[in-house]
C-alpha cells in the first residue's frame, strides 16, 4: 500500500502549562512536511506489551513548515492517552504522530471574508492555529473570536488572547464566563446564544467565514443559533470535540 | 470506557481516510442511503477511535462509514452511504 500519510516519530522538546487541567506539548517532527490553520494529528501510543492507543489532537501552532509542532491537550482522568501525556512523557521522549490531517476545517489567510471563531473550553486550539496565523499574515480579514469558558481560570491562552486584542485593531475579543466569574468581570456571562453572537460577530452580510469548534452539545446550540440570526450553513464549519468513550 | 476529549465528528476520520483517497474526504458531501439527507463527511457523528470507526447520519444515526486500518491493511465499507460528491461547494468557509 503506498503510504501517503506515514507514522513520523516526534520528540517532546517542551512542557508549558496553560491552565490546571491543560498543557501545551511541543513537538519537534523531522520531515515535518508543514501544515494549515485548523488541521490536526493522529497520535499513536504503543505500551509494552504491544496495546495501541490512537487518539486526534488539533494542532495549536500557526500554518507553515516550522519542524516543531505544539498540541494543547486537556488531562481527562480516566483517559488513556491525555494523561500519559501529561504525567508520563519526558523532554526528548519520542511518541508517534501522523499528519497533517483535515481539509474541512481549515482556514487559508484571505483578505476576503472577516474571519468568525466560536470555540467552547478545549474548542479553542485549532481556532488558535487560525488566529496566529492570522496575526502573522500578510494579507488578512477582520477577525472576532467569542470563547466560552466555565471561569477565568479555565481560559487557555489567555495572555495570548489579551495581547493579541491590544496590538490588533482588527481583533475583537469576547470571553463567555459560563460557571464563575471574577467580581470585576466585564465579560459575557452564561452560554453563548444570539445576542452575544450578534454583538460581538460579524453580522449575514458581512459574509464571514465562521469556525465553530467545542463540545458536541456547544456546536449543536452555538450552529442552531449562527442559522437562526440569519447565516447560511455553507459559511459554517464545525468541529466537535468530547469524551472519546462514546460517540458524539 | 475510557475517555479523552478528542475530536467526535467526521474530521476524525480524515487521517485514515487519507490513506485510501488521493484528495481529503472530510470536504466531501455524502449522501446517506437510509435517509438521504446530505452534508459533509465532517460532519457525521464518529464512533470508536482513529483507525477503528464508524460514522453515523446525525438524521437518521444509521451508520455511513465503517472504517478497520492496520499497518498493512485498510478495511472500508461506503454502503452506508449512496454518493459521495467531491469538489468545492457553493460558497464554502475561506
Amino acid at each position: 500500500m503506498i503510504e501517503q500519510l506515514p507514522w513520523r516519530e516526534a520528540v517532546a522538546s517542551k512542557f508549558s502549562v496553560e491552565t490546571d487541567a491543560v498543557k501545551t506539548i511541543s513537538l519537534d517532527v523531522r520531515d515535518w512536511p508543514g501544515h494549515r490553520a485548523g488541521q490536526h494529528v493522529d497520535v499513536r501510543l504503543t505500551a509494552d506489551d504491544g496495546y495501541v492507543a490512537q487518539r486526534s489532537y488539533s494542532l495549536g501552532t500557526r500554518a507553515g513548515t516550522a519542524q516543531s509542532i505544539d498540541l494543547t491537550v486537556e488531562r481527562v482522568p480516566d483517559g488513556e492517552v491525555s494523561p500519559f501525556l501529561h504525567d508520563v512523557l519526558q523532554v526528548g521522549e519520542a511518541i508517534e504522530v501522523r499528519g497533517p490531517i483535515g481539509g474541512y476545517f481549515t482556514w487559508e489567510p484571505n483578505a476576503e471574508r472577516p474571519l468568525m471563531l466560536v470555540a467552547g473550553g478545549s474548542g479553542i486550539v485549532p481556532l488558535m492555529s487560525m488566529l496566529r496565523t492570522w496575526a502573522a499574515a500578510p494579507v488578512r480579514p477582520q477577525a472576532a473570536l467569542l470563547y466560552s469558558s466555565r471561569s477565568q481560570g479555565h481560559i487557555i491562552y489567555r495572555g495570548e488572547l489579551d495581547e493579541l486584542r491590544d496590538r490588533n485593531d482588527a481583533f475583537r475579543l469576547s470571553h463567555s464566563l459560563t460557571r464563575g466569574t471574577p467580581p470585576d468581570w466585564r465579560g459575557e456571562t452564561g452560554r453563548i446564544g444570539r445576542a452575544t453572537l450578534e454583538r460581538h460577530g460579524f453580522a449575514p452580510l458581512e459574509n464571514p467565514a465562521i469556525y465553530v469548534c467545542g463540545p458536541t452539545p456547544f456546536v449543536e446550540a452555538i450552529s442552531e443559533a449562527l442559522l437562526g440570526i440569519g447565516h447560511q450553513e455553507q459559511a459554517v464549519r464545525t468541529e466537535r470535540f468530547g469524551p472519546s468513550g462514546g460517540g458524539a | 470506557m475510557t475517555e479523552d476529549f478528542v475530536p467526535l465528528d467526521g474530521n476524525a476520520a480524515a487521517g485514515t481516510l487519507r490513506r485510501i483517497f488521493a484528495f481529503d474526504a472530510t470536504a466531501a458531501s455524502v449522501v446517506c442511503r437510509t435517509c438521504s439527507s446530505s452534508g459533509p463527511l465532517a460532519e457525521l457523528s464518529f464512533f470508536g477511535r482513529p483507525g477503528a470507526l464508524v460514522l453515523r447520519c446525525r438524521s437518521c444515526e444509521a451508520v455511513n462509514v465503517r472504517a478497520l486500518e492496520t499497518d498493512t491493511h485498510l478495511n472500508l465499507d461506503l454502503s452506508g452511504i449512496s454518493l459521495l460528491k467531491v469538489g468545492s461547494p457553493a460558497g464554502e468557509a475561506q
